[in-house]
């Protein structure tokens, strides 16, 4: 029976670890080969062994978003190994907890290097790969911190905001080329990026205040809106903005 | 093969034409079985004959969701019927095109009536028979309308602003019962609520307005984000807002 992405080319930065790997999983249970990114090398290779293992097809590349010229020979060689790119999940990304005051310019270059300048490139140099397919799909993992205020998290919520809006952009310059984009915003999941911040029960309790159902979300619960914003299910959801938050933005 | 809602009971009103029916229908195809309702009897009948033909499980329940004791018996009668209920898809609703100096009281009253209490009522009544299922999703059709400005369509603009926002209020309280509550803001959707609007392509153009994929959605391209909501997938998922709109509301 077919998956839900049945026989497209996903690329997936990030997918090494956490959510960018139950991403890639999920797309290739569904059908999907999958190009694997990430500076973390091991992590990358699991991956890509692991969806191998079941049966799928994947391709690691160990490329840092943050430089546009590594982009561009990434999608390269995605399209020497696939003929095209149907599916761009923009998951890698990195978190700071940092005052305002307290943060400093190269901390505010790192996050915008890797979290804004590595989707936009991603946005950018897929382009040929996607007009290769005849049409896309683009999902931009944004952040409810680039929805609404937080302590501490000033230079990670430009990034995310940035994230958030830039993909309306490429929605609307892409239109034309039967590619859609979309943002998803996680709220808080249990990854290895959250592991410090859920540490013991009361810090886990005080994180998750704002959330209404009262839990952190496991991966996967991302990973299936991704799926969804990646499939034809979603045809006429464009530079939309979805919540994966447990409510954390509706209170 | 199970199907993504197999063996729920989905309550889906104004189930007789239009995106209700199509609402319904996937539903079914997924596993559900319906309580469709409608005050169009002959529309709300031949809805639930295609889902029993089809194998799946069908009842008609003509009411007006304007009403309260008829929200009330109409529930009753659902769970006589099924025992619970586990999704409910508030999809009923009218459209007046008029603008602010030109609506009556009259006018204002019959928006208010079917698509702001109608949601408000299903929502209260519905939680018994949510209870008894253990949990469940609540999906209220608002609209673009329910975001952005536009002429000549204020009283409507009212009513599903307020659905947008009672559903948060909604997602707040419950919660603790394990209910998830959503809306979805379709665009300019092809249905009989819109057919004199796409009349011709220069009616359709002007109506489309800044939709960016530059065509109105089949319904069933409504009906795939309300079936993701119904199910399981969007578990993390609570007082969102999924804007299925070609990327209107992204201009």
């Amino acid at each position: 029976m077919a998956g839900r992405v049945e026989g497209k080319i996903a690329f997936v930065t990030g997918g090494g670890s956490g959510m960018g790997r139950e991403h890639a999983l999920l797309m290739a249970e569904e059908g999907a080969s999958i190009i694997v990114s990430d500076v973390n090398e091991a992590g990358g290779r699991e991956t890509v062994s692991m969806i191998n293992s079941k049966g799928g097809q994947g391709l690691f590349i160990n490329f840092d978003v943050a430089s546009e010229a590594a982009w561009q020979a990434a999608v390269n060689q995605a399209v020497s190994t696939f003929g095209r790119v149907d599916i761009l999940v923009n998951n890698a990304g990195i978190f700071m907890m940092k005052m305002m005051a307290d943060t400093t310019g190269e901390e505010l270059d790192r996050m915008l290097n890797i979290n804004v300048k590595g989707v936009f490139y991603g946005c950018k140099h897929i382009l040929p790969a996607m007009q290769k397919a005849g049409g896309g799909s683009i999902i931009n993992i944004s952040s409810i911190y680039g929805v609404i205020g937080a302590p501490a998290a000033s230079a990670y919520q430009a990034s995310k905001g940035a994230v958030r809006i830039l993909t309306k952009s490429v929605a609307v310059e892409y239109a034309p080329y039967n590619i859609r984009a979309n943002s998803i915003h996680p709220g808080v999941i249990r990854t290895p990026m959250t592991r410090d911040l859920m540490a013991t029960p009361d810090s886990e309790k005080a994180i998750l205040a704002s959330t209404i159902l009262r839990r952190a979300a496991e991966p996967r619960e991302v990973a299936y809106p991704v799926l969804f914003l990646a499939s034809g299910e979603s045809s006429y959801i464009t530079g939309a903005e979805i919540m994966v938050d447990g409510g954390y933005t509706t209170v | 093969m199970a199907g993504r809602v197999e063996g729920k009971i989905a309550f889906v009103t104004g189930g007789g034409s239009g995106m209700g029916r199509e609402h319904a229908l996937l539903l079914a195809e997924h596993g559900a079985s319906l309580i469709v309702s409608d005050v169009n009897e002959a529309g709300g009948r031949e809805t639930v004959s295609m889902i029993n033909s089809k194998g799946g499980q069908g009842l008609f329940i003509k009411f007006d969701v304007a009403k309260e004791a008829e929200w009330k018996a109409a529930v009753d009668q659902a769970m006589a019927s099924f025992g619970r209920v586990d999704i409910l898809v508030n999809n009923a609703g009218i459209l007046i095109m008029k603008t602010t100096q030109d609506t009556t009281g009259e006018d204002l009253d019959r928006m208010l009536d079917i698509n702001v209490k109608g949601v408000f009522y299903g929502c209260k009544h519905i939680l018994p028979a949510m209870q008894k299922a253990g949990g469940g999703s609540i999906v209220n059709i608002s609209s673009i309308a329910g975001i952005i400005g536009m002429a000549g369509a204020a009283a409507y603009q009212a009513a599903k602003g307020a659905v947008r926002i009672l559903t948060k209020s909604v997602a707040v309280e419950y919660a603790p019962f394990n209910i998830r509550a959503n809306s979805i803001h379709p665009g300019i959707i092809r249905t009989p609520m819109t057919q004199d609007f796409l009349v011709n392509e220069k009616t359709e153009k002007a109506f489309l307005g800044t939709t960016i994929l530059r065509r109105p959605a089949e319904p069933r391209e409504v009906s795939y984000p309300v079936l993701f909501l119904a199910s399981g997938e969007s578990s993390y998922i609570t007082g969102a807002e999924i804007v299925v709109d070609g990327g209107y509301t992204t201009m």
